[in-house]
């Protein structure tokens, strides 16, 4: 049983572990973010209606708006901070880069750790997956195409192809 | 002409500076590529920080206890309790801040907190600060506001019908906000000529932006008596001044405003809102800093968004679709404030002559105060909704006379380089090649009308629209005449370049836009250049990123600084390799001799022979768009240094058992005069698409309307992600875009706007394919599956086909617009002034 | 930002120990599995027990067991997207992970149970609110008020069966395990559901939903429909589950149709059922099957989209489901 009071626990985030106290009745969203200062996690409902809150935990995408920080102590936390390798971005990130398929930003944290899990499994995504792996994300800037053909790009290049993305859609048709 | 591939670049580079809008696209180094934006290496990583990103050390959290009336006065409030509840520093109501502010000069009409009276469900009444958010939360619990219940407006309707009780003491009358009667031409005339007319209604209900950041601000007043806000939004420069004002008497030079990355805006951003101003507020009179981080529901209650609006369009034609005559009203439910309204209102009558040729125009527009929350500028202010009014009905107009609504369209264009009925002065123009090319894409020739039933037993149909966008408005929001966007450039002994601009970044790419542009005209890495924005005490004024304008003027003034940075460059190499100035070219990071490219140096050598000799380098650059055509009352909304145009073929399948329908591919081209970003510039005409798709099938503002114990209950029935229906990534049809290059002599290298022009056909076009597919018309927005369905079934029983507003005389709302202003057409000789001068009815007292 | 308020939280190790918790805190206490459900409805002050009981440690709940005839039985703990992937549900209860599949999004459904989505709280769009929203129309009588807004003169609540998995869960005639204070109890899933918006389960509030038990595909087929507006996130606003028997002959001999989103609870389409009874999947016989559940499919304006078109598509819908198990 754990009281209202608050808790003292180790997690394991991105690798690393981070000793916090926090109440029980937190999110890992409201821990992530405000008690360990890790704001690439973002939020836009804290309801599960929106998919910005994503981070993985034992690998698998999940919504830290609705997981009780206690229930992720002993667990593998991995936000969008620990996607990139040292200095060097992971070839989802670069994907987005290239594209443009960040353009505000801010559904992108959740995007990357939704899509960063299924490059893990499926080396070859469909259109069709990509779509079903990102039903539950929400963005308002780019229509998701762009977005889409990143993860495409990426996973061609993690199969070792040296992939560039279409001409038609950096340059129209 | 289309964008192809990067052209290989000469080697020699060029020596005629400045840059002209139609320079060759193998002389560009960078403009036009696929460049990485200057934040996307951040924007992927998670560390861009936005305004709830930010935390500063003894910050208080606060909350606002917000109305749960729609229209009431306010009786009493009793903090009593709240103020007990420990952890609770600071509580604020609405006569701690008296001086009311609003974005547009002619309608300060809002308050920080309401002093006296609410005018919406979410109206913001008083604000409690504390150390945790929670405890500001329960504490507004704690507060008692006591209100004595007034009428409810819930519509445009209602408004007219009800001058009493008043909304606010200023306006035309009653509660009509605005009323602006135009008429260019002779109307009689047009329609006498005409050889077929017709006239129907429509209504655009209202939407709104969404951006998936919610609202936040973060203000620090500190102990040197400064005030420092962060905030997201998208119009530093006014929320800077609507501080000044609402906080007298602190100095405007002692007020900072800082606008972090905006997580989305759409327009949704572009006001001063209470919660930044009472956050300021708190600072100061807690002495520490504030933040406020909105919930969802609250940033629904902020609104801004799409004007609903009910429109009765009579359109008289030629019988090959020659339009002689338009004559439209607006009705425009504008929601508990001014906001951008007045501009709104002007903007449903404003665009419809830049696409084609109308001959005489006769515009009508009126905007009324409702209980709703504040409607204001979203992604096309004020233009989507006529265009899908006249998009439908030209399509109307080809199926009456038998013609192909494409064909009919390229008739009607429009010309280049010329001044329409209401005197907006159009530049380049490639709507022409915009339809050709969608038209060809879609195979719209061989497939209109023949798709129909498909083997899954469903109906598939094409739809056509086109529409037209400003590329910044053309008169600032305060008249005066200082320049709309300003630039400075520093250039260090490192080599590096630093570019200061008061412009924000929205996700648009606008700090890019400075690297692209500053990049290719000193001839070095954009990538490489420092982009310092949006910060009121660092940066010199930028208006904002509203209306499309970033790209044009923002873009302008890095140009002007940018070749004055090379002036004194060019300057300081010339003296010290004894090469005439005009001889060097600026390329790869080197300056060198065109005659003897291997006669050079580095960038950075380039600068340090500079400062020797010109001493510290830093150089300004401003603009200010050219002067309006128009200059009749009123003529000030409209005008733009150039206009975009877009074309869209929709292709939907309709299944005609429910109404129930899919938009499986799109067709969109944009002429964007140059693209400064291949890759930028596609990522804003997806998102268009993307947007409008959502505005055309499901996205609406629904107020739940109810009786309870006597009382009205007007509330917004569904202020959450799940219930306000946006598409997602199944909803995403297959898209394929045109790039159209028509460079237009007032933009940078030729550019126009792209962020928001592409959106504006999607709703009409989806509504003619509907047509296409299945013969029934929706003449409402959103073409929502149950409308379809009703009109289905309407057809099936042999009525009209058609689900839309009522098209008789009660079907608007009976409004006196006075006598019209008249103004001549340049064609009838007119001079852009009105030959006669109504009575203007005399304004209630402010 | 939405916050949970607080509370006391406990993780009990066996069923034994939740249920107790739940007898010793009564009222104040509620079970939470994946908390998709739980957790919003408390930021949003709909739900506010004091104590939360979460059923995760306990152990051997999450497991799905094929038994030798073909019968399934499924932990209440078992994650959704584990269900929707399973081979063996896929292959031979495709209806039921079809359903499952349908629910809400991908990361909800790694989250979300399934145990959690049968005993879904029924959800309205006045009730759905934030606190502060609830206040400006005085509450309803789900919560802290005393009026149903869908339909002001009765005196009971409205609200909507919104699982996608309970109409065809009832359809199939599947049983659920239930554990309380006199240990354990096997039920057929119908038998859990009442029609009413506020008690729309007839389980103790202390009895623990520990499994379901799919019967052995044998003699029958089932199929699931859902309308809403997107593919992804939204809660049925019509949720068709129909399970048909067969004889060799192509015959039906029993049909279960129940609609989902259309009441409190999954509402059985009887004239629809009756007429499907004795009859080969014929166009006709669908088409008047399908007609027949305009009647009992009672939409209410408490969802998303027009009640009347909702009421209108219905009988399309139900014809297809059927349809859908030729």
């Amino acid at each position: 049983m754990t009281e209202p009071g608050k808790v003292l626990a180790t997690f394991s985030v991105n690798g690393e572990p981070h000793e916090v106290a926090f109440a029980p009745h937190k999110t890992l969203l409201e821990v992530l973010r405000e008690e360990l200062n890790l704001t690439g996690t973002k939020h836009g409902c804290e309801l599960g209606e929106c998919g910005a809150c994503t981070v993985q935990i034992g690998g698998t995408p999940v919504l830290s708006c609705l997981v009780l920080a206690v229930d992720a102590v002993g667990k593998e936390i991995r936000t969008v901070e620990g996607l990139a390798n040292g200095p060097e971005l992971s070839p989802l990130q670069h994907a987005f880069a290239d594209l443009g398929a960040a353009q505000c930003g801010y559904c992108t944290p959740g995007v990357l750790m939704a899509a960063d899990a299924l490059l893990r499994d499926n080396q070859r995504p469909t259109r069709d997956e990509i779509k079903e792996c990102l039903a539950g994300n929400l963005c308002r800037c780019t229509g998701y195409i762009k977005i889409f053909e990143a993860v495409e790009l990426a996973a061609a290049r993690c199969r070792g192809e040296q992939a560039e993305p279409r001409r038609e859609s950096i340059h129209g048709s | 002409m289309v964008l192809d591939d990067p052209g290989v670049r000469s080697p020699q580079g060029r020596t005629d500076a400045p840059w002209r809008h139609d320079a060759k696209r193998e002389d560009l180094q960078h403009i036009g590529k696929p460049i990485r934006k200057v934040d996307a290496r951040s924007k992927v990583s998670g560390l861009t920080r936005f305004a709830d990103d930010l935390s500063l050390p003894r910050m208080l959290h606060m909350k606002l206890l917000r109305s749960t009336v729609a229209h009431a006065e306010i009786v009493r409030i009793d903090t009593a309790k709240a103020a007990a509840l420990p952890g609770v520093k600071g509580i604020l109501t609405g006569r701690d801040m008296p001086i009311p502010f609003g974005i547009l000069p002619v309608s300060q009409d809002e308050h920080a907190l309401c002093p006296d009276r609410v005018r919406f469900v979410g109206d913001p009444v008083v604000a409690i600060a504390a150390t945790e958010e929670e405890i500001a939360w329960n504490a507004c619990r704690l507060v008692e506001v006591e209100y004595r219940e007034l009428r409810t407006i819930g519509g445009v309707h209602e408004a007219a019908a009800n001058p009493e009780p008043r909304l606010h003491d200023y306006g035309v009358r009653g509660n009509i906000h605005r009323l602006e009667n135009l008429e260019f031409g002779d109307l009689a005339d047009g329609f006498a000529r005409a050889a077929h007319t017709r006239e129907d209604t429509f209504f655009f209900e209202g939407n709104t932006h969404l951006p998936m950041e919610q609202h936040a601000t973060l203000a620090h007043f500190d102990k040197d008596g400064k005030l420092t806000v962060w905030s997201s939004t998208q119009t530093p420069h006014y929320l800077h001044k609507a501080l000044a004002r609402v906080l007298h008497p602190l100095p405007a030079h002692h007020i900072r405003v800082v606008a972090c990355p905006n997580g989305g805006g759409f327009g949704g951003k572009s006001d001063p809102f209470n919660h930044e101003i009472a956050a300021a507020k708190m600072s100061m009179l807690t002495g520490r800093p504030v933040k406020i981080a909105l919930t969802r529901e609250e940033v629904f209650f902020c609104h801004r968004g799409r004007h609903p609006v009910l429109m009765r369009s009579r359109i008289g034609v030629t019988k090959t679709g020659r339009i002689t005559a338009l004559d439209f009203h607006s009705f425009l439910d504008g929601g508990a404030y001014g906001s951008y309204g007045t501009a709104s209102t002007f903007y449903t009558g404003a665009l419809q002559t830049v696409t084609y040729a109308v001959e005489n125009y006769h515009f009508r527009g009126a905007r009324f105060f409702t209980n709703k929350a504040p409607c204001g500028p979203k992604r096309g202010h004020g233009t989507p909704q006529p265009r899908f009014a006249l998009e439908v009905q030209l399509d109307k107009i080809a199926c009456d006379l038998g013609l192909d609504p494409a064909q009919m369209r390229l008739d009607n264009l429009a010309p280049r380089d010329s001044l329409t009925a209401n005197f907006l002065r159009i530049g380049s123009m490639g709507l022409g090649t915009c339809i050709e090319k969608v038209v060809a894409g879609s195979g719209w020739k061989q497939r209109r009308g023949k798709l129909g039933r498909q083997p899954n037993g469903k109906y598939r149909g094409l739809g056509l629209a086109c529409s037209s966008y400003l590329s910044g408005a053309g008169l600032p929001i305060y008249w005066n005449g200082m320049p709309h966007s300003g630039v400075q450039l520093k250039l260090d002994r490192s080599g590096l370049v630093t570019a200061f601009c008061g412009s924000t970044d929205i996700g648009q790419g606008s700090d890019s836009v400075l690297g692209w542009i500053i990049g290719e005209v000193l001839g070095i890495d954009p990538l490489g250049i420092k982009v310092v924005t949006s910060d009121t005490d660092l940066t010199p004024v930028d208006l904002g990123s509203y209306s499309s304008r970033v790209t044009v003027m923002t873009g302008n003034a890095a140009m002007q600084a940018a070749e004055r940075a090379r002036d004194i460059v060019a300057a300081g190499v010339a003296a010290k390799l004894s090469v005439p100035a005009g001889r060097l070219v600026f390329a790869d990071g080197r300056v060198f001799d065109s005659e003897e490219p291997q006669k050079g140096m580095t960038w950075q050598e380039a600068v340090c022979a500079a400062e020797a000799r010109h001493g510290t380098i830093g150089t300004v650059g401003s603009y200010s768009p050219p002067p309006a055509a128009a200059k009749f009352r009123g003529g000030g909304v409209g005008p733009s240094p150039s206009y975009s145009y877009s074309a869209a073929v929709v292709e939907v399948e309709v299944d005609i058992e429910t109404g129930v329908y899919t938009v499986p591919k799109v067709w969109m081209a944009h002429d964007i005069g140059r693209a400064l970003n291949a890759a930028v510039a596609m990522g804003q005409i997806e998102g268009s698409v993307y947007m409008g798709l959502g505005e055309a099938m499901m996205e609406e503002m629904a107020y739940r309307d109810r009786v309870h114990k006597g009382n009205r209950i007007f509330v917004h029935k569904i202020p959450s992600l799940l219930e306000y229906k946006s598409p997602v990534t199944f909803d995403m049809p297959e898209v394929v875009t045109y790039v159209v290059e028509d460079p237009d002599k007032n933009g940078p290298f030729g550019a126009k706007e792209v962020g928001q022009g592409p959106l504006l056909p999607m709703m009409p076009a989806v509504a003619n394919a509907i047509f296409d597919a299945v013969g029934v018309r929706v003449d409402e927005i959103p073409v929502s599956f149950e409308k379809v369905h009703a009109a289905l079934l309407a057809k099936q029983a042999g009525k009209e086909a058609r689900f839309g507003p009522d098209n008789g005389p009660e079907g608007i709302p009976a409004v006196d617009f006075g006598d019209s202003l008249k103004i001549k057409t340049p064609w009838q000789g007119g001079d852009g002034t009105a030959w006669n001068e109504p009575k203007r009815e005399k304004k209630a007292a402010k | 930002m939405l916050r949970l308020p607080t509370f006391t939280y406990h993780r009990p190790k066996t069923a034994e120990q939740a249920v107790a918790l739940a007898c010793e805190h009564g009222r104040e206490a509620m079970f939470v599995a994946g908390g998709t459900d739980l957790y919003p409805n408390m930021k949003r002050r709909q739900q506010t027990p004091t104590q939360v009981i979460s059923l995760q440690d306990i152990p051997g709940l999450d497991q799905v067991e094929v038994h030798p005839q073909g019968g399934v039985r499924i932990g209440a703990l078992a994650k959704l997207s584990q269900l929707e992937h399973h081979p063996h549900l896929k292959q031979h209860h495709p209806a039921f992970a079809h359903a499952v599949r349908e629910i809400s999004t991908p990361l909800l459904r790694n989250m979300g149970t399934i145990g959690g989505n049968l005993l879904l709280d029924t959800r309205c769009t006045y009730y759905d609110q934030t606190h502060e929203w609830r206040e400006s129309i005085d509450f309803c009588m789900k919560k802290d008020g005393a009026i149903c807004w869908v339909a002001p003169g009765s005196p009971r609540c409205w609200a909507v069966q919104s699982s996608d998995t309970v109409p065809v869960v009832c359809a199939m005639e599947c049983d659920v395990e239930l554990v309380g204070k006199d240990g354990p109890r096997r039920l057929r899933a119908t038998d859990l559901y009442r029609d009413d918006g506020i008690q729309y389960l007839t389980k103790k509030p202390e009895e623990l939903l520990t499994r379901l038990f799919l019967p052995p595909p044998v003699g029958w087929k089932a199929s699931y429909l859902k309308l809403r507006r997107r593919d992804t996130f939204d809660f049925p606003i019509l949720g068709v589950g129909v399970c048909l028997w067969f004889d060799a002959a192509g015959v039906v001999t029993k049909a279960n149709v129940r609609l989902g989103g259309a009441g409190s609870y999954a509402i059985p389409a009887v004239e629809t059922e009756k007429l499907l009874v004795g009859q080969k999947l014929t166009d006709e016989v669908i088409a008047a099957a399908g007609a027949a559940a305009m009647k009992p499919a009672r939409t209410m304006d408490n969802t998303d989209q027009d009640v009347y078109w909702r009421r209108k598509v219905a009988p399309v819908y139900v014809a297809r489901a059927i349809a859908a198990c030729r």
